[in-house]
């Protein structure tokens, strides 16, 4: 069920996770601790080919990270497996990743808001 | 031993493949009791058709382990006065396992994860060489002397919720087998090892939540054996590139 590949895919998904998720408490801290406004945090990540690369890179591991770990709890409590379980998995990974990439286009990319 | 007034109340697990029920018993209390003297008095004195398993009765052949109150257990090691709640026993067949009749569990789907995981030695000599001088001293030889004291009573695979929740998951005995063997110098399957434990319910399947360690009465670690194996995969495919 859970085999090397996938196996590997969780683990490096998490190693790229982890110094993104303190980066992201940090600016959320220093984001209101600020107290700055949509604006001009818009104003900041907008054309910012760094945030883009940023949230994308951090949207893309969570989406992989995610779906793999859910798989695993679906077959082990659900019974779930084959291509209902496969199925599920990529359906949790796209849903992830487009919910995720539509959220960092509207944040980083030109007069998308 | 010596015989007290008191009874314990025991709740014997009856029945075979298709089912079964609890059966309750009343058992004289004795001295430095252990829970196969109580399977084993009611067998003698009071029903004779009870099945249960054991052979060597001093921790040795891995034959009598069981479910006690709850808990996966040898029991000839395990002393009645350690495992009784309000003198009450619940005594049942190994978990995770098929049951053939009463205590008596069906160990073969154990077994057959043994081999499944690579857990049987490819020799790289013949009887004719030399015997060839291991140094206790190696990394490689501490690893698997770690590991090698299993007595393969399944005690680990009952107590293991991913055997429970996947039933493919080769199991905390077979997969400490499987690292012993790796880290053995006088084995050369290495390769067919970590493509045996690479496999679908293979190592990386166990979320080293330790019940295997815990329970083990050997005080043997299958998720230490298991993290091993899991480093030694990932580094192999790293390594290989594919």
């Amino acid at each position: 069920m859970l085999d090397l590949k996938l196996y590997l895919l969780q683990r490096l998904s998490a190693v790229v996770m982890a110094p993104l998720v303190l980066g992201h408490l940090a600016v959320i801290i220093i984001a209101v601790q600020n107290g700055l406004t949509s604006e001009e945090i818009l104003s900041r990540t907008q054309g910012s080919f760094g945030w883009a690369l940023f949230y994308g890179t951090f949207v893309a591991a969570v989406s992989v990270h995610a779906a793999i770990g859910l798989r695993v709890i679906v077959f082990e409590t659900l019974k779930l497996k084959g291509f209902a379980l496969n199925s599920l998995t990529w359906a949790v990974f796209l849903g992830l990743f487009l919910m995720g990439a539509r959220a960092v286009w509207a944040v980083t990319a030109v007069g998308a808001t | 031993m010596t015989e007290t007034d008191k009874n314990i109340d025991v709740s014997v697990w009856r029945g075979g493949p298709s089912g079964g029920s609890f059966q309750r018993f009343e058992v004289p209390r004795q001295d430095s009791q252990t829970v196969l003297d109580v399977v084993a008095w009611i067998q003698q004195n009071d029903d004779p058709t009870l099945s249960y398993r054991f052979a060597c009765r001093v921790g040795m052949c891995g034959s009598c382990a069981m479910m006690v109150n709850g808990e996966p257990r040898w029991t000839c090691r395990t002393h009645v006065d350690k495992v009784l709640k309000n003198d009450r026993l619940e005594i049942a067949p190994l978990r995770n396992l098929p049951v053939i009749k009463d205590l008596a569990a069906d160990m073969d789907p154990f077994f057959d994860k043994w081999r499944k995981a690579g857990g049987v030695f490819h020799p790289t000599k013949s009887r004719n060489d030399p015997v060839e001088e291991i140094s206790p001293l190696e990394e490689e030889r501490q690893n698997a002397n770690a590991g090698i004291e299993c007595i393969n009573c399944g005690v680990c695979f009952a107590a293991c919720d991913v055997v429970a929740g996947n039933p493919d998951y080769l199991g905390p005995a077979a997969l400490n087998r499987a690292w012993t063997l790796l880290n053995d110098t006088r084995d050369c399957g290495s390769q067919s090892i970590l493509a045996a434990v690479s496999q679908g319910g293979g190592c990386h399947n166990c979320h080293s939540m330790g019940n295997c360690a815990h329970f083990c009465p050997n005080e043997l670690s299958p998720m230490t054996s298991i993290a091993g194996l899991k480093r030694a995969t990932a580094l192999s495919i790293l390594r290989s590139g594919s």
